[in-house]
């Protein structure tokens, strides 16, 4: 399952990143990197981009940009 | 002279404007970095007037991808600041500290300034700085930026640390596999970073990253390039993930283990409260109408009672101040010609670069408060879905609004967005949104041609100037900015208060900064106009326009404007006098056509053109150049010169391409 499949609402953890270039990069550097928790906070008026919450802070990214990262839906 | 220079870095959203100015005051001074639209503050730091400060760009990390980080990197490897203060988030500790761990591998003597630690204790959390000093190998200094707490002892360190050239304590944060890989890359990069005056550490963890600026730079033998590509491959197989994850999930395990022992409680009062704001105004179906409620409150009181009472206030008293000036000229008894060119030509051209301030003053002061709030962030982050398939974001949404106001302010407000890209594309397609200067013309002519009609054909206009800008968008996208696509991830930060000696100085600096640079070549280009229009090839006044230089000029010129339907000297001249403002278009035609009153100019222009010759002229004045003053401000923003004239070129191309294919069309099917 990818970021970007992830109901609002619900809590992951990331396993992998993949994609190239800037935007894995990007990514890794704003914190999603494996193992770290994520939720689902919101999703744009016109359904993309979605809000996460992710390291105490809000981060917005596209969905096709989430589809990159690969998660495992978490049951807090 | 300055004998220390320090940079100050920082993400996004950490208070670093605001420290910027609590810590200089008026001492500033805005740029650019050389070359490139990235602007460069600096101020020289209170008290000491050896020590100035450099802000920095607001980055998240040192990769070598967007200009400004580029830029950064440059600043702190080639001109080699004798300090660094680095300000973080501290409601957004874990995230902020990445950047701190990379600005810690350069090696240069550094202070944390851990700031917003009011809302961290008020949402009843700690945040214990000396550990955080402990762990980190650099002075930490909690500090509230906007409620000025913890300044003076900051500027105190700072001065001491440009003293003293303390450098961070050496922590290795490097575990296991990628310890081992840095420290063997270290020892062969050595003798290379040395020359070239770098930490080799430094250099080591970077080639490790697969940075491939740096690895540019060293210009490696073929062999040690092979060794080091071997000992990261290594690396990877040993850890079973790839160099660049293997690195980001390094630095934030460590930063985990820091955040744990230096933090305690996870409440957050700004973070709920920022939950409940956007429960409204990211809401599904609210969020949008709202965006067009603000925008348009902005609009109205922008275009309206605020910016339009103090146009008004300043324009009486230039014109006051421009009278008492010409009675006195007057009374010098000067020649006719050095007094038309001193009243008409170089005080019009003040005032018309005065006039554009209120409108500049205003908007700014709106776009401040949403931009400190918190609330542009929400905008492109609503608002993205429609420029996404452009190839731009949600963040250029807001300047291409402005524009439909003025291009002047639109194309300062693309200061705002985060790649210089984004930034360059914005203000090409900016001046397709038809400003406001350019109304009395289509008024002038739907009135002169399509008076049943008038609110349709307007419309039209409009639409096609966004048709142009969308299109041109679909085209730049896919040629001269191909590629190069920043991914739109973006940080939605807590809502705030704004400071309101920020939202004053941001208004004021814009104001300053436009006036500065408008000036000459706004000033010139009304001098040379209307040199233009008032003088013959041989230097003589003339008494007829139509004897002047500009008439022959647009004479000459007629023939490229054949084909569009209006080959008319008049009407040429007309567009050649918009360039210094788009309302001179309709009084250019006034005075050509020896019209007195709008009625009379309305049937005169009936003579002058066809009703399809019309739509052509205004299809022309919609896409053309826009006016000095605009020019102006894409050529402070984009910096080169080249890319200026391309970008002009463009539009005149547009221009005439789009007026010749509706003129040939429409003559075509309307007979």
């Amino acid at each position: 399952m990818t970021l970007d499949q992830l109901k609002i609402g619900e809590h992951a953890l990331i396993t992998l990143v993949s994609g190239k270039g800037i935007l894995r990069h990007r990514l890794l550097e704003m914190g999603l990197t494996p193992k770290t928790k994520v939720y689902m906070r919101n999703m744009a008026p016109m359904g993309d981009p979605i809000e996460i919450a992710l390291r105490g802070y809000t981060l917005t990214l596209r969905k096709e940009e989430a589809r990159n990262i690969s998660i495992v839906v978490a049951y807090e | 002279m300055n004998k220390y220079i320090i940079g100050l870095i920082g993400n996004q959203n950490s208070g670093k404007s605001t420290l910027f100015n609590s810590l200089t005051g008026s001492n500033q001074h805005v740029g650019n970095f050389p070359g490139v639209t990235v602007e460069r503050k600096e101020g020289i730091l209170k008290g000491h007037k050896d020590i100035m400060i450099v802000d920095l760009p607001g980055i998240y990390s040192l990769s070598p991808y967007t200009k400004e980080e580029i830029v950064t990197r440059e600043f702190l490897m080639k001109d080699k600041p004798d300090a660094i203060i680095n300000i973080i988030d501290a409601t957004s500790i874990e995230r902020s500290l990445y950047l701190t761990l990379q600005l810690i591998e350069l090696q240069i003597p550094m202070i944390l300034a851990v700031n917003m630690i009011d809302e961290v204790i008020s949402s009843g959390n700690k945040i214990d700085d000396g550990e955080l000093s402990k762990q980190l190998g650099i002075l930490a200094l909690p500090i509230s930026a906007i409620h000025k707490s913890g300044i003076n002892v900051l500027i105190d360190e700072v001065s001491r640390l440009v003293e003293n050239k303390n450098k961070p304590i050496y922590i290795d944060f490097c575990t296991g596999e990628i310890h081992r890989a840095v420290h063997a890359i270290t020892h062969l990069v050595e003798p290379k970073a040395s020359e070239l005056g770098y930490n080799p550490r430094f250099v080591a963890i970077k080639l490790v990253e697969g940075d491939s600026i740096i690895r540019n730079e060293l210009n490696l033998h073929d062999k040690d390039a092979e060794i080091i590509d071997e000992i990261i491959k290594d690396m990877e197989f040993h850890l079973g993930i790839d160099n660049e994850a293997a690195m980001a999930d390094m630095r934030y395990s460590f930063i985990e283990k820091i955040v744990q022992k230096v933090v305690t409680g996870h409440a957050n009062k700004q973070r709920e409260l920022t939950d409940r704001i956007d429960h409204v105004l990211t809401h599904r179906i609210w969020a949008i109408p709202i965006f067009i409620l603000v925008m348009s409150v902005m609009f109205y009181l922008t275009f309206g009672p605020i910016g339009g009472t103090l146009q008004a206030l300043l324009q009486s008293l230039l014109d006051i101040g421009i009278n008492k000036l010409s009675i006195f000229l007057v009374s010098l008894d000067l020649s006719p010609w050095l007094q038309g060119l001193l009243v008409d030509g170089a005080l019009t051209g003040i005032s018309s670069v005065l006039s554009f301030v209120p409108i500049i003053v205003t908007l700014f002061f709106f776009l401040s408060i949403l931009e400190d709030t918190g609330y542009m962030a929400r905008v492109a982050y609503v608002m993205d879905k429609f420029l996404q398939k452009l190839g731009l974001s949600g963040k250029s949404f807001v300047p291409m609004i402005i524009g439909f106001g003025c291009t002047v302010p639109a194309i300062i407000s693309t200061r705002t967005l985060a790649s210089s890209r984004d930034r360059k594309m914005t203000i090409m397609l900016l001046p397709f949104m038809s400003c406001t200067a350019k109304l009395p013309i289509y008024a002038m002519f739907t009135a002169a041609f399509f008076k049943e009609n008038q609110a349709l054909v307007m419309m039209s206009i409009y639409l096609l100037g966004i048709i142009v800008a969308i299109s041109s968008a679909l085209l730049l996208k896919n040629t001269a900015f191909k590629g190069e696509g920043t991914p739109f991830v973006l940080e939605l930060p807590a809502y705030r208060f704004p400071l309101w000696s920020n939202v004053v100085r941001q208004m004021w600096d814009k104001a300053k900064d436009f006036i500065e640079r408008a000036f000459t070549i706004i000033f010139l280009a009304s001098m040379f106009i209307w040199v233009m229009s008032n003088f013959n090839f041989n230097f003589a006044m003339v008494s007829n326009p139509a004897d002047s230089i500009l008439a022959q000029v647009s004479g000459a010129l007629t023939f490229i404007f054949k084909p569009l339907g209006f080959g008319d000297w008049r009407a040429v001249s007309a567009l050649i006098t918009g360039l210094t403002a788009k309302e001179a278009v309709v009084s250019t035609l006034g005075v050509l056509l020896n019209v007195n009153g709008n009625a009379q100019l309305v049937t005169a222009i009936g003579n002058l053109f066809t009703p399809i010759s019309a739509i052509s002229f205004m299809v022309f004045t919609l896409l053309y150049i826009p006016c000095f003053a605009a020019v102006a401000a894409i050529k402070r923003e984009i910096v080169s010169l080249k890319e200026t004239v391309m970008i002009l070129s463009y539009q005149m191309i547009i221009a005439w391409v789009m007026s010749f294919i509706v003129f040939q069309l429409l003559s075509l099917f309307v007979r």
